[in-house]
């Protein structure tokens, strides 16, 4: 059986996860969010960079089969799968769920000076045409999962508080993390066959990459 | 930090591929002007006693409920303090969520035969080394400490269905932002020198900073 571990709701957690690894998440209740952080293991000076992993994608969210870049131009991991066709990247987290993933950053060594831009998994912001965002209750619902394969090996940080744009004054759901080999990477693999900005990143996270 | 907050304004011209860093205290006005057009000038703040309490573009865009920055923009920090407002702005909109170039994104973006052309994050680092030989207080600014960036100037559409694109900038000749801080900030500016975009119509150009108020 695949390792699990429920995160309750408003609550920190942080996990490695070795290259070739897949993490699933899935949405315990209506209206959940995992707000993650996300660090190369090997030097956690390589971090998730939002603003390049949207822009070399073209992308106002993440989704399938999107990878996530970190600034140092490398694959961090790819967007297997996803129930859901958005998740926010573009908002942040609030308060709340900072003080939990400084809890969490403070444990592994990292503080303030480590925080970048979230994947707001499950969460979605719609932006309209003047580009005013409104945030979508109820986006994603029990049993929405994501799963990410891990292209290098990283360390993630993740906190279920709800999205902080999310007027539900309810406790935040529960979500489900499973582990399990990714297994092999086809010819067809849809990161690996998605956009030409996409591969280059694969490419340069690949462990004999020279860059 | 007190010697460089007691300085008398500032007026100087940046060139393309070149950057500036420095103070601007509470109440003091900086203006960036787009001399020739279609600039990116990317801007990091940091609050002036405590530089881990530094821009957030995502808090930003949260607490407006708006994906650009114009005139009455608070720019808010990671702990959710506002650093500076924008004031004045006769372009309308300019750019957060593209972040900066570097050699390695533009290999991502461009190709191999980038790696070593000029990019904003080396500018960032190059100015950060500077500030950390000549400000006292022992506190040493590294590429840990560069979050995510404004792009004044730069227009960065989202579309309705998730999409992102790069336009044209809706800025010309003359055009200006101002920023007012709200703290003590450390104002930190790479003039972009980016050639592969359009965003510049690849052709970077010097900007002008004014500072006043102080």
């Amino acid at each position: 059986m695949n390792p699990s571990h429920t995160v309750p709701g408003d609550a920190g957690w942080s996990l490695r996860l070795p290259r070739g690894y897949a993490l699933r998440l899935e949405c315990l209740g209506d209206g959940g969010n995992a707000s993650m952080l996300a660090y190369a293991a090997a030097d956690p000076i390589e971090r998730l960079n939002i603003p390049d992993t949207l822009k070399a994608q073209l992308s106002g969210c993440v989704r399938p089969p999107m990878v996530l870049m970190s600034g140092h131009g490398r694959a961090l991991c790819s967007v297997v799968s996803s129930t859901v066709d958005w998740h926010d990247a573009v908002t942040g987290y609030g308060p709340a769920a900072g003080g939990l993933l400084l809890d969490e950053l403070a444990t592994l060594g990292l503080g303030r000076r480590d925080v970048h831009a979230t994947v707001n998994w499950f969460s979605k912001v719609a932006p309209d045409a003047a580009g005013g965002l409104g945030f979508v209750p109820g986006h994603a619902r029990t049993g929405d999962s994501v799963t990410l394969r891990a292209e290098q090996d990283l360390l993630l940080v993740l906190c279920t508080a709800r999205h902080p744009l999310d007027p539900d004054p309810e406790p935040a759901p529960a979500v489900r993390a499973t582990v399990s080999p990714a297994g092999p990477v086809s010819d067809t693999d849809p990161s690996w066959t998605f956009r030409a900005e996409t591969i280059r990143a694969l490419r340069a996270a690949a462990p004999v990459a020279v860059a | 930090m007190t010697g460089a907050l007691t300085t008398t304004g500032l007026d100087l011209v940046v060139p393309a591929g070149d950057g500036w860093i420095g103070e601007v205290p509470a109440g003091g006005l900086l203006r960036i002007v787009d001399l020739h057009g279609n600039q990116a000038v990317d801007t990091l703040l940091y609050d002036a006693h405590d530089y881990a309490n530094r821009y957030s573009a995502m808090d930003t865009v949260r607490a407006q409920a708006k994906v650009y920055l114009t005139t009455g923009s608070r720019l808010l920090s990671t702990g959710g303090d506002p650093l500076a407002t924008i004031v004045e702005d006769t372009v309308g909109r300019h750019d957060t969520l593209g972040g900066a170039c570097a050699k390695e994104s533009n290999v991502v973006r461009y190709g191999d035969h980038t790696r070593h052309q000029p990019a904003c994050r080396t500018t960032f680092l190059r100015q950060l080394a500077r500030w950390n030989r000549c400000a006292p207080g022992g506190f040493e600014l590294t590429v840990r400490d560069l979050g995510h960036n404004i792009n004044f100037f730069m227009n960065v559409p989202v579309t309705v269905e998730g999409g992102l694109s790069f336009e044209d900038g809706l800025s010309a000749p003359g055009k200006y932002v101002e920023l007012r801080a709200e703290r003590d900030i450390l104002v930190l500016v790479s003039n972009c020198p980016q050639v592969n975009n359009p965003c510049n119509g690849y052709d970077p150009t010097p900007v002008r900073l004014i500072g006043s108020g102080w």
